[in-house]
């Protein structure tokens, strides 16, 4: 039953550090052709190291097989399938490659003068502009991280205007199938934080809403498609009631998988959200980043955006610091610059009626699989998915198997797992993402395995209980793992 | 299961009232809930928390989840062992597993709380 996988020579491999032997290197210099100076005498005493204590010495050929070895441990997006949920672990194409490595992009310098980094900006203005046209906003700063990093932008912007009124307000409303960066995020921009629960239907409660907002409140901080995959119908109607007491709507874009081209979070009410290009817009992901977390907001919001803003000045593009409402700098320069050159070859390969097709593939893929899974798995909120399916593993559980016996067992199969345990409102959670990236044979590749392994499950649960067989290293302690770290190598020192 | 001298939350903990201390944990169900718990958050003795409000946090290898006091008070004493040993919230969830000792500052709050026999009902109709 197990089709993708077979077992393979994979190499053992010790630290780099424990492979070192004195003397060996991997490079070689020419003769020297000029007066050799003492750096010592140069330099002084106290600028000059001798060597680096410990410092691991290798062949060549030793550190390529080191790092060789190493990489064919891992599981990645150009290995197969990842169906990480709320993580939009899609392929990230080669032209996005190909572009970053043009020569004038790749080696840009930061400190370069305006005159001679024209085309840099030429880059960042174009990609503002077209990520406010798809999220239907009016401005866009592009110099936050990765998504928490875009959250807390987006909160401190909201929570500036409201300065700016006279009325910083208390409080920020969450949803509890929010993301737990939601939470963290009105913490640190210094709110208390209220959650609502959903509906039984796992929606936004629009009447308790309606109840709750009130003067304190700063902000509904809500994710759309939530995290259960379903789009919040009422969305539109929960930014009226948020207005109307003075409070704002920001959106987590962490699912904009499942809107790109097709609804604007600017026409149903949203005042800021961020982007994550990493997820919905194909840049490196996970460790492989690092990822990139614009900002968009409506044009009440756009005086407090980080400095530098971009600007016309003539034909020319410029940077213009003197804004006295900003916020001030979220990150050093202007961002992952080269992550943002990556995302706007993304855009401009696929167009407009490409973007949108992406996001019809990535919710067809999504409702395909709940299709054939439905008769295996439990689908404890029954609302209509959009890019991802969440089920429950309460079938699997009546014989003890869990949603993490099912994600090991998952990985023998040769799939990378899904999400685990999350959403925290459905008990034993299964979420998973196809993305638009996945064709009909790799889905059902996919689902065959979890078929295979619901029906193990019931004849077999110990051999699910007990996976994985087929990696490198049996079953880890997470417990143990976890409670009793060794968190440093110590060389010599078992 | 569920000691009938303690009281109970619907958020899990349970409040053990002596004199005016109340002694506060988390309850079996929620250890159930939670699986294999790898680290506690307490306060600091001293801290003063309202009823509701937050107690710390406890950490199992599925999530982070927040303890909500069942009553204010002041801190007079954290449960230390936990720090080398948070599975005693697995093994032992109602006794040495307790996580804080409270000063009560409002004793008429505990009337509030669900006793053992209601908690049990409401765990039911949870599952």
């Amino acid at each position: 039953m197990i089709h993708n996988v077979r077992t393979h020579i994979s190499q053992n491999e010790a630290l780099l550090f424990e492979r070192s032997s004195p003397g060996k290197r991997a490079y070689q210099l020419p003769e020297l052709d000029v007066p050799p100076v003492d750096a010592l005498a140069a330099l002084g005493a106290g600028n000059v190291r001798a060597g680096i204590d410990g410092f691991p010495e290798v062949s060549e050929v030793e550190a390529i097989r080191h790092f060789t070895r190493l990489s064919t441990w891992n599981y990645a997006i150009d290995h197969g399938m990842y169906p990480l949920g709320s993580c939009t672990m899609k392929y990230n194409p080669r032209v996005n490659e190909l572009v970053a490595r043009i020569e004038g992009l790749a080696w840009a310098h930061p400190y370069q003068p305006e005159a001679l980094a024209q085309g840099s900006m030429e880059v960042m203005a174009r990609l503002e502009a077209m990520l406010a046209e798809i999220t239907g906003m009016d401005a866009v700063t592009l110099q936050p991280s990765a998504g928490a990093h875009g959250e807390l932008t987006g909160i401190l912007l909201i929570r500036a205007l409201l300065e700016k009124r006279g009325d910083p307000r208390k409080k920020i409303l969450v949803p509890d199938s929010a993301h737990g960066t939601n939470p963290a995020t009105a913490a640190i921009a210094g709110y208390a934080v209220e959650n609502i629960k959903s509906t039984e239907t796992g929606l936004l409660d629009v009447s308790a809403l309606e109840r709750i907002v009130d003067q304190d409140v700063a902000a509904l901080m809500v994710t759309n498609p939530n995290t259960l995959g379903v789009f919040e119908e009422n969305i539109a109607r929960a930014a009226e009631i948020l207005h109307a007491k003075g409070a704002m709507l920001y959106m987590d874009g962490a699912n904009m998988n499942a809107l790109v081209g097709i609804a604007r979070p600017g026409d149903f009410g949203v005042d800021a959200l961020h982007l994550n290009l990493h997820k919905t817009f194909s840049t490196p992901h996970g460790g492989g980043g690092p990822g990139a977390g614009p900002v968009a907001v409506k044009k009440a919001l756009e005086p407090f955006l980080p400095v530098p803003r971009l600007k016309r000045s003539g034909k020319r593009w410029a940077w213009d610091y003197k804004r006295k409402r900003s916020i001030g700098r979220v990150r050093a320069f202007y961002g992952n610059f080269g992550v943002l050159v990556r995302a706007l070859a993304y855009i401009l390969a696929h167009g407009g009626p490409g973007l949108r097709n992406a996001t019809v593939d990535a919710v067809m893929n999504a409702v395909y699989i709940r299709k054939r899974l439905e008769p295996y798995y439990d689908l404890p909120y029954g609302s209509p998915n959009m890019h991802e399916v969440v089920f429950s593993d309460a079938r699997q559980a009546a014989h003890g198997v869990r949603t993490g016996d099912i994600a090991k067992r998952l990985i023998d199969y040769g799939f990378h797992p899904y999400t685990v345990s999350f959403p925290l409102i459905v008990h034993g959670a299964l979420m998973i993402e196809p993305t638009e990236t996945e064709g009909k044979a790799e889905l059902d590749s996919f689902i065959d395995a979890m078929i295979s392994i619901a029906k193990e499950a019931e004849t077999d649960p110990q051999l699910v209980k007990n996976a994985p067989y087929n990696t490198r290293t049996s079953r880890v302690d997470e417990v143990s793992a976890a409670r009793k770290p060794v968190l440093r190598w110590k060389g010599g020192e078992g | 299961m569920y000691p009938e001298n303690f009281r109970y939350t619907k958020e899990h903990e349970w409040v053990l009232v002596e004199g005016d201390t109340g002694t506060i944990g988390i309850t079996d169900h929620a250890q159930e809930e939670l699986g294999d718990i790898v680290y506690v958050d307490l306060p600091k003795i001293g801290a003063r928390i309202e009823q509701g409000g937050s107690l710390g946090s406890v950490e199992s290898v599925k999530a982070v989840s927040d303890i909500y006091s069942p009553a204010g008070g002041e801190v007079t004493d954290v449960n230390q062992a936990l720090a080398d040993a948070p599975e005693k919230l697995n093994t032992d969830p109602h006794g040495d597993g307790w996580l804080v000792k409270i000063r009560l500052s409002a004793p008429e709050e505990i009337a509030e709380l669900m006793t053992a026999a209601d908690y049990r009902k409401y765990v039911e109709a949870e599952k």
